[in-house]
C-alpha cells in the first residue's frame, strides 16, 4: 500500500473526458513523477488530489483515509502540501510572515481566534520561521515584501512554506516552469536535498525531462486522461509507448 | 507599554494626547475673531469626531485588513442605535447598559449578515451587504415602525417605564447620564478671549474611542490580524496552507459590526434619538469614504479620515458667499467677485463636491490615503536631509 | 386576471428603467471589466439633459405688447420664447411641448461625449487596478457629478411634463379585450416601455449584426486574442462606453415625465440596478434585461394591497430579498457566465 492510492478516478468536463480510470499508487518516502503531453490530464488529476475538483468516480485515499469531499484546507491538514505552477505566496506580507502562517496553521489548526495575542511574542513560531528562513538562505530577506522578490526566490519561499508544515506528501506542479536554467538547477538541488534530509513523499508533475530524470524514482506517464505506463526512469526512457505519446505516430 | 511595540505605543500616546486635548487644539482662534468660525471645539462636533472615528476604525478592521468592501455597515450602526434607545426607554438613562446592548445586538446582526454575505466575495459581497442594509433601512422605515418609530424615529419620553430609574420630576425630560453625570454637561474655561469647552459626553466617548483604538492596534499586530491580511493577499494559498479563511473573515466582519454598533450606541448616548436615515446606504458610503480618505489598512488613517470629513461637513459647509466676500474684500471688486464665484461651488452647501473631488484624487494618486501622502512628504524631507545614506527597505507596518 | 395584467403593466415602466441602466452597466462591465458606480449619475445627467433642453426652448425675451393692457391701463409686458421668433407661435409651442422627446436628439451626442471623456480621462487608468478601486473611484465620480448638477439645478425635483398628446391615461384593458375601465394605463408609460424595448433591441441588433459589434463581443469573450489579431479593441471599447452612457442617458431623458428629476435619482436607481445586474448574472446582457423587467414586475406585484395585507412592507424589500436568495442559490445569477468576477 502506498501513502497515496488513486483508484479508478474519472472526471468529465462537459463532453471532454479529462480523466478516465486513473490508477496510481505513490509509495511512502519516494519521489514519484507524473509526466505526459499537454492536455493529458496531469493538472486535473492534481486538482482532484487536493480538493479543488471532485472526481466523478473512483476514490483517492491518503494514508488510509479518503480525501474526497474535503476542502483544500482540510486535505492540507491531513498532511498534503501543494506547490503551484506559478508561486502562490502572500505577496503583501513580509517573507517572515509568509513563513509564520503555515507554522501557525500546523500548530493551531484551520482556525484559531488569537486576536489579542502579540504575534511576535509567539516565540516558538518566530524561532521555527527563522530557522526555516536560515535553511533557505533567506534570513536577510525576512522583512521584504514577498511580492518584491525574484521568481526563483518566490518559488523557494513557497517550497519552504510547504516544508515548514512538515507534510507527509508534497505535491509539486511543474515547479520549474518558466524558470531560467540556473534557477531550474537550483530548484533540482533543493528538492534533492529535501528528499535526502527528510522523511517525505514527493509527487511531481513536470514537463521538463531533465528535472524528472534528475529526481524521480518512479514515473507514471499519462496520456489522454489515462496512465500509459508506470516504471522506473531507466525503463521509461526507451519505452515505445512513451515516445508515441510524446511524438505522435511518426515515432 | 500595554504589550505594544514602541512605535505603536507612541502612536497610541499621540492619539490619546490629541484626543484629550481636543478642546484646546480644535479651538485655536479667539472668540469673536474672523477665524472663530473655523473652531471645531464645540461638544456636538467633538463627539461626532470620536464616534465616527470608532465607526471607521471598526470598518477598517474589515476592509483594511481583509479587503472585503462592505457597503452596508451603517445598518449595524443603526441597529446599535435602536438597541441603545430601547435600553434607555425600558431600563435606565444610564448609558452603560445602552452601550453594552448596542454592541451585542449589532454583533448578532452582523453575525447573521456576515454569515450569509461572506459566501460570496468581491463585488457580490459588496452588493449583498448593500442589499441587507437597504432592506434594514426600508423595514425600519415602514413595517417595523412599532419598534423603530418609523420616519420620526425614537426618543426617550417621560412616560417610558425605565424600571431602574427613579420617577422623573414632572415637566423634566429624561437625560442620558453615567451614574448621574449628564452627557450634556460642560465646563467652560475662559482664557483671555479664548473659550474652551470641556464636555462630559465628549470625554466619555473619547475614552471609549481610545480603548477601541488600542484594541484595533492589538488586533492589527496579532496572529489573527496577520491571517486577515493573508486573506486579502492570497486566499488560495491560505486554503492550501490548511487555513479556513471563512471564520477569519466572519470574525473580522462581526468585530467591525460591533464597532459600528458601539458607535451607534454612543450616538444615542450623546444625542438621545435614533432614526432610520442612519441606516441609509449613503451613511454606509460615508464610512467607506472616511476609511479610504485617511488610509485603509493603516492604524491612524480611519480616525484621520473621519476627522477630515466631519470637519468639512460641519465647518466648510457653514461658509456662505457673504463670508467669502468678506475674506476677499481687500481685492478689487472684479477680482473679488471672480474668486468668490470660482470658490463658491466648492464650499458651503457644495462641500460634497470638494469631498468627491478629494476622494477621487486620493483613490487615483494616493491609494494609501492621507497617511500615504504624509509618508511621502516625510520621505521627501528625509531623502533631502540625508542624500547619501541608502534607503533601507522599510519593514511592513 | 385584470389585476394581474395591471400589475404587470405597472411593473413595466420601472422595469424598463432598471433594464436600460442594467444593460449599460453590463455593457461596460462585460467589455471593459469595470464596475461603474457612476452609471446612475449618467442616467441622472440624461434626465437633466431633458430639463436643460426644455429650459433652452423656453428661453424668452420680454416685449411690450401694446394690444394688451394690465389693470392700470399700461401696456402689458409679455415673455416671448425665442422659438416663437424663429418658428412662429404654433410651431414654437409645439416644439416646447415636445421638449422631452426632442431631448433624445439633444442628449444622444452629449451622453456619448461624456461617456468617451469619462473612459479616456478616468476609467482607462483603472483597468488594471482591483475592482474595489474601480468601485471607489467611480463612486467618487458619482458624488462629483451629482453635486455639479445640484449646484446648477438645485436640490428640488424639477417637473418636466410629457407632450400634451401623451398626457393622461387610456383604457388599455379594453384594447386587449378585457372588461372596460378595469385597466387604465397612462400613455407615457406605454411609450416609455416601447422606447426601452426599441433601445434594447437596437443594442442587441448592433452587437449581433455589425462587424463592430462582433469584434466587441469577441473582445468580451477574450480580450487578449482579439488584440493579438491586430484589432484596436481599446478604441472600440471606448465607443462602447459612450454607447452605454447614451443608453443610460436616454433612459433618463424619457423617465423625466414619470418622475420629476432630482440630483440623487441616479444613485437611487443605481443601487437597484446593481442588484438587477447581479440577479441577471454579471456580464450577461440578456440576463440584465430579463432581470430588470422581472424585478420591476415583481416589485409592482409586491405593492398590491392583497399582498401587503399578508406581508406588510414586502414591496420595499422584495428586490433585495430576491437578490439575496438568487446570489446564495445561483451565485452566477439567472444567466451569468462562469468565471465572471468570481475571485
Amino acid at each position: 500500500m502506498g501513502i497515496l492510492e488513486v483508484k479508478d478516478v474519472g472526471k468529465r468536463f462537459g463532453g471532454l473526458q479529462a480523466l478516465g480510470d486513473v490508477n496510481l499508487s505513490v509509495a511512502e518516502n519516494s519521489v514519484h513523477a507524473i509526466i505526459g503531453p499537454n492536455g493529458a490530464g496531469k493538472s486535473t488529476l492534481l486538482n482532484c488530489l487536493v480538493g479543488k475538483l471532485i472526481p466523478d468516480s473512483g476514490s483517492v485515499m491518503f494514508d488510509g483515509q479518503s480525501v474526497l469531499g474535503r476542502n483544500p484546507y482540510q486535505i492540507n491538514q491531513m498532511g498534503i502540501s501543494r506547490v503551484f505552477q506559478t508561486p502562490e505566496i502572500f505577496g503583501d506580507l513580509t517573507v517572515m510572515e509568509n513563513m509564520m502562517i503555515p507554522i501557525f496553521a500546523k500548530r493551531d489548526g484551520a482556525f484559531r481566534m488569537h486576536a489579542i495575542e502579540n504575534m511576535m511574542a509567539e516565540r516558538d513560531i518566530v524561532e521555527a520561521a527563522e530557522r526555516s528562513l536560515e535553511d533557505m538562505n533567506m534570513a536577510d530577506k525576512r522583512h521584504q515584501h514577498a511580492a518584491s522578490m525574484s521568481r526563483g526566490d518566490k518559488r523557494r519561499l513557497e517550497i519552504a512554506m510547504c516544508l515548514a508544515q512538515e507534510p507527509r506528501l508534497l505535491l509539486l506542479d511543474e515547479p520549474t516552469a518558466g524558470m531560467a536554467r540556473a534557477d531550474t538547477n537550483n530548484t533540482i538541488d533543493l528538492l534533492k536535498q529535501i528528499k535526502d534530509e527528510r522523511n517525505i513523499t514527493i509527487a511531481i508533475i513536470e514537463h521538463d525531462m531533465h528535472v524528472v530524470f534528475s529526481l524521480a524514482e518512479r514515473i507514471t506517464v499519462l496520456a489522454q486522461g489515462t496512465p500509459l505506463v508506470e516504471d522506473t526512469p531507466d525503463n521509461i526512457k526507451g519505452h515505445p509507448k512513451v515516445r508515441e505519446a510524446y511524438l505522435g505516430e511518426a515515432a | 507599554m500595554l504589550g505594544l511595540k514602541k512605535s505603536d505605543s507612541r502612536l497610541l500616546l499621540l492619539v490619546a494626547g490629541i484626543t484629550l486635548l481636543a478642546p484646546f487644539i480644535l479651538n485655536p482662534f479667539p472668540e469673536g475673531s474672523e477665524l472663530a468660525q473655523f473652531n471645531a471645539g464645540y461638544p456636538d462636533l467633538m463627539q461626532r469626531f470620536v464616534i465616527f472615528g470608532i465607526f471607521a476604525i471598526g470598518f477598517n478592521i474589515l476592509f483594511g485588513l481583509t479587503g472585503y468592501l462592505s457597503f452596508g455597515h451603517a445598518a449595524f450602526l443603526g441597529v446599535g442605535s435602536y438597541a441603545a434607545i430601547w435600553m434607555m426607554k425600558l431600563l435606565t438613562m444610564n448609558i452603560i447598559p445602552a452601550i453594552i446592548l448596542s454592541v451585542i445586538v449589532a454583533g448578532l446582526f452582523s453575525l447573521l449578515v456576515g454569515w450569509i454575505s461572506l459566501r460570496r466575495s468581491g463585488i457580490y459581497f459588496s452588493i449583498l451587504t448593500l442589499a441587507f442594509a437597504q432592506m434594514s433601512y426600508s423595514l425600519a422605515y415602514s413595517v417595523l415602525t412599532p419598534i423603530t418609530g418609523g420616519e420620526t424615529g425614537l426618543q426617550p419620553k417621560g412616560s417610558d417605564p425605565r424600571i431602574l430609574d427613579a420617577a422623573l420630576v414632572n415637566g423634566t425630560t429624561p437625560k442620558a447620564n453615567l451614574f448621574g453625570l449628564q452627557m450634556g454637561s460642560s465646563f467652560d474655561l475662559t482664557l483671555g478671549s479664548w473659550v474652551f469647552t470641556f464636555n462630559t459626553g465628549f470625554y466619555i466617548a473619547a475614552v471609549i474611542m481610545l480603548i477601541s483604538f488600542y484594541l484595533a492596534i492589538r488586533i492589527f499586530r496579532s496572529p489573527f490580524g496577520m491571517m486577515l491580511r493573508a486573506v486579502k493577499s492570497n486566499q488560495n494559498r491560505m486554503n492550501y496552507t490548511g487555513l479556513n479563511s471563512k471564520p477569519y473573515t466572519l470574525a473580522a466582519f462581526v468585530i467591525s459590526g460591533m464597532y459600528a454598533g458601539l458607535a451607534g450606541g454612543l450616538m444615542v448616548a450623546m444625542d438621545t434619538q435614533a432614526g432610520p436615515e442612519r441606516m441609509f446606504w449613503t451613511a454606509s458610503g460615508e464610512v467607506v469614504l472616511m476609511t479610504i480618505l485617511g488610509g485603509a489598512g493603516t492604524l491612524i488613517g480611519p480616525v484621520l479620515g473621519a476627522g477630515v470629513i466631519k470637519y468639512m461637513e460641519n465647518i466648510l459647509s457653514k461658509i456662505n458667499s457673504d463670508i467669502l466676500h468678506g475674506w476677499f474684500a481687500f481685492l478689487p471688486d472684479g477680482l473679488e467677485n471672480l474668486i468668490v464665484n470660482v470658490l463658491y461651488p466648492f464650499i458651503g452647501k457644495g462641500w460634497h463636491l470638494t469631498l468627491g473631488i478629494l476622494f477621487m484624487l486620493v483613490v487615483i494618486y494616493l491609494p494609501g490615503g492621507l497617511v500615504e501622502g504624509a509618508q511621502r512628504i516625510n520621505r521627501l524631507f528625509k531623502s533631502k536631509s540625508q542624500n547619501d545614506s541608502k534607503a533601507k527597505p522599510e519593514p511592513a507596518e | 386576471m385584470e389585476a394581474i395584467v395591471l400589475q404587470i403593466l405597472n411593473g413595466l415602466d420601472k422595469g424598463s428603467a432598471y433594464a436600460l441602466i442594467a444593460l449599460g452597466l453590463t455593457l461596460i462591465f462585460g467589455t471593459l471589466g469595470v464596475v461603474n458606480f457612476a452609471h446612475g449619475a449618467l442616467f441622472m445627467i440624461g434626465a437633466f439633459c431633458a430639463v436643460t433642453l426644455s429650459r433652452i426652448l423656453t428661453l424668452s425675451h420680454t416685449i411690450i405688447d401694446d394690444t394688451q393692457k394690465d389693470f392700470l391701463g399700461n401696456p402689458l409686458k409679455v415673455e416671448v420664447p425665442y422659438v416663437h421668433d424663429l418658428f412662429g407661435q404654433t410651431t414654437g409651442d409645439a416644439i416646447i411641448d415636445w421638449a422631452v422627446p426632442l431631448s433624445i436628439l439633444f442628449a444622444m451626442p452629449i451622453m456619448i461625449l461624456i461617456g468617451i471623456v469619462m473612459e479616456r480621462g478616468l476609467i482607462r487608468h483603472f483597468y488594471n487596478r482591483p475592482h474595489a478601486d474601480q468601485i471607489l473611484v467611480t463612486f467618487g465620480l458619482a458624488i462629483v457629478l451629482q453635486e455639479i448638477i445640484k449646484y446648477y439645478f438645485g436640490a428640488n425635483p424639477i417637473p418636466t411634463p410629457a407632450p400634451a398628446a401623451f398626457k393622461g391615461s387610456f383604457d388599455f384593458g379594453a384594447m386587449l379585450g378585457f372588461e372596460p375601465n378595469r385597466i387604465i394605463y397612462p400613455y407615457w408609460r406605454i411609450i416609455y416601455f416601447s422606447f426601452a424595448a426599441l433601445v434594447v433591441g437596437g443594442v442587441f441588433a448592433f452587437l449581433q449584426f455589425t462587424t463592430f459589434g462582433m469584434v466587441v463581443r469577441a473582445g468580451m469573450a477574450d480580450r487578449e486574442t482579439v488584440q493579438l489579431l491586430g484589432i484596436d479593441i481599446d478604441r472600440r471599447f471606448t465607443l462602447m462606453f459612450g454607447l452605454a452612457a447614451a443608453v443610460a442617458g436616454l433612459a433618463g431623458v424619457m423617465y423625466t415625465p414619470i418622475n420629476a428629476p432630482n440630483y440623487h435619482m441616479g444613485m437611487d436607481f443605481l443601487v437597484l440596478s446593481f442588484v438587477v445586474v447581479v440577479v441577471g448574472g454579471m456580464g450577461s446582457l440578456p440576463g440584465a434585461v430579463l432581470a430588470g423587467f422581472l424585478l420591476g414586475i415583481l416589485e409592482s406585484f409586491a405593492s398590491m394591497r392583497e399582498v401587503l395585507n399578508i406581508l406588510p412592507g414586502i414591496n420595499q424589500i422584495i428586490i433585495y430579498l430576491v437578490a439575496i436568495v438568487i446570489l446564495l442559490t445561483r451565485p452566477r445569477g439567472l444567466m451569468g457566465r462562469k468565471g465572471v468576477m468570481e475571485d
